[in-house]
């Protein structure tokens, strides 16, 4: 195994590995982002921070159902300033780790967008990832804005002008033609794509006769996203010419080689937390060594984008 | 649930609610019920599950019996309120079993419970008799009326302690004087606590000073029970002297759902 190189480079940061804790799972203090890092994460992604806090919606919140998960959290978080001193902490707790940091921010306008990006911003994570598709507060915040790809460069612009951080777009699988979306955000000067968030579903419980949720929608997670997020991924790649965090079911090492042969940089991993513990993280880069071994790879150039072959 | 022949375990989603009715209904004190269901639900005391009212909530309770399933409920809230205004016959849609739980030891055994945190502990004395354990139980509350399920615990075969905050009931005081007491007049093999985060720290203070081995189950805001959103982090004592120890009870990124309730120290 020790033949295997799993060092990434995205953009200007050396990753020892390409596993990426994703947003929204276990990125709510420097303490548990640190302990993500530890596990074995090449890059740790804090949880989406906006303008004022939010303490997000009532249980239920979350569900395994089967064959993925579902959630709708509601963007719990404390406010960008509050965020800000969080994140410093962190980027601290990581550094003798050598692990990088990204934000993750949203808002309801692309102004606020703009506004939580400079707030965090002085904390210097290393990357910014623009939450534009959180599935879960449209009823508050009007469609997601990676549904069109308007709406998508809108924001992009907005963040890129306020910040000298390169940024990394976080798209939307529920869209007729995401690589139209990647397009308009790359030309609007995104430096990374993040691909995918959740999906939209629901789940209802027959004997009770509603939602579970109490937001009644939430995101789909988990091994269901995963062939969703691999087809997202390729078109994007085949695309843009810019680093793609692939994220989306990945639960294994071999779900992460597939991500990188779709064309993705790095892995996104979120939902295997609750599969296989915070352990994830570091199996997950075993597995995909172990694999590349076994297959005979010893570089991830090699298999980089090799689905498109 | 019905049960689905030929179809694959992952679709017959295994972590989902499932309906459970209410079998009977027992007050235990001004303000506490239990709620026995009619159905089993496998799992360890000091374990708890994610309880759902469809149009009202769902909370954390930890199990006061598994078999058949029982939830000891305190109306300190509007969802703790619904589960009181619940009949027999009626249904609670219970997930889990979610966490870690006690490990029963052998020998005697110390059980400290402060207000609603006995009713785990009640659980564990009734497995840990059956195995063969001695077992002593210090129960600690605001006055004689918010004493929880002592009778329970000496019809268990329990020797019971009582401290009750204002002296109407046992020795006046906290529950933590009962457990020095204790363990000065007979030095347990394990000491099992759970009750409020003060009162916890308080008997981890106790049980390092006397070297012994304790088991204790912490209490935090549990939303997803399932180690992802982060809510239930236990927060780092204010002294944060340990702040670099890897995840444990008093350590940092230690999540109540996930890595708990249970926390084990002085022994493994």
């Amino acid at each position: 195994m020790s033949q295997v190189d799993l060092t990434c480079r995205l953009l200007d940061l050396r990753l020892r590995n390409p596993v990426v804790l994703a947003s929204g799972v276990i990125g709510t203090s420097a303490a548990l982002l640190k302990r993500a890092a530890e596990a074995g994460a090449g890059a740790v992604t804090a949880k989406s921070c906006g303008p004022v806090s939010r303490s997000g919606y009532p249980n239920p919140i979350a569900l395994d159902w089967g064959g993925g998960l579902i959630n709708a959290v509601g963007l719990t978080n404390p406010g960008a300033e509050e965020e800000a001193r969080l994140l410093a902490k962190a980027r601290a707790m990581l550094a003798p780790l050598g692990v990088p940091l990204i934000a993750s921010i949203f808002g309801g306008t692309v102004k606020e967008f703009a506004q939580v990006a400079r707030t965090v911003a002085a904390a210097q994570p290393h990357l910014i990832e623009v939450n534009i598709s959180c599935p879960n507060v449209d009823d508050e915040f009007g469609t997601p804005f990676a549904g069109t790809p308007q709406d998508a460069a809108a924001v992009t612009t907005a963040v890129k002008d306020v910040v000298d951080i390169p940024i990394t777009v976080k798209l939307a699988p529920n869209v007729p033609h995401i690589g139209r979306i990647a397009t308009a955000v790359v030309e609007a000067g995104a430096d990374a794509l993040t691909a995918i968030n959740t999906m939209p579903g629901m789940i209802i419980s027959p004997e009770a006769g509603c939602p579970v949720l109490s937001n009644r929608m939430g995101g789909i997670s988990g091994p269901a996203l995963k062939p969703i997020a691999l087809r997202c991924v390729y078109d994007i790649a085949r695309t843009v010419r810019v680093p793609i965090i692939g994220t989306g079911g990945v639960t294994t090492g071999r779900d992460a080689a597939e991500m990188l042969m779709a064309g993705a940089t790095a892995v996104g991993v979120g939902s295997a937390v609750w599969y296989r513990g915070v352990a994830a993280l570091g199996e997950i880069r075993k597995e995909l060594a172990m694999f590349m071994t076994s297959e005979g790879y010893k570089t991830l150039e090699e298999i980089r984008g090799m689905a498109h072959q | 649930m019905i049960a689905e022949g030929n179809v694959p375990a992952f679709v017959q989603a295994p972590h989902l609610h499932r309906p459970f009715t209410v079998a009977n209904i027992r007050a235990d004190n001004h303000r506490t019920r239990t709620l026995v269901f009619c159905e089993h639900l496998p799992a360890q005391p000091g374990q708890f599950v994610m309880a759902w009212l469809p149009g009202v909530g769902e909370k954390p309770f930890s199990l006061a019996a598994a078999e058949p399933l029982a939830l000891t409920v305190a109306a300190v809230g509007p969802f703790s309120r619904a589960m009181h205004r619940l009949s027999v016959g009626d249904r609670v849609w219970v997930r889990g079993p979610l966490g870690r739980g006690f490990q029963v030891s052998q020998g005697n055994i110390l059980l400290v419970g402060g207000g609603y945190g006995v009713a785990p502990l009640l659980f564990l004395a009734r497995e840990a008799i059956a195995t063969g354990c001695t077992v002593e139980a210090c129960i600690g509350a605001g006055s004689a009326e918010d004493v929880l399920l002592a009778g329970d615990f000496e019809n268990a075969g329990a020797a019971v302690r009582i401290t009750t905050k204002d002296g109407s009931l046992g020795r006046r005081g906290l529950v933590t004087l009962a457990a020095e007491a204790a363990i000065a007049a007979n030095r347990p093999t394990m000491v099992y606590a759970c009750g409020p985060v003060s009162m916890l720290e308080a008997i981890e203070e106790l049980c390092a000073r006397h070297d012994l081995p304790r088991q204790m189950s912490w209490e935090a805001h549990i939303r997803c029970g399932m180690g992802l959103c982060g809510s239930c982090e236990l927060p780092v004592p204010e002294s944060g002297s340990n702040h670099d120890r890897p995840a444990g009870p008093h350590g940092s990124g230690w999540l109540v759902c996930l890595d708990g309730p249970v926390s084990f120290s002085g022994w493994e």
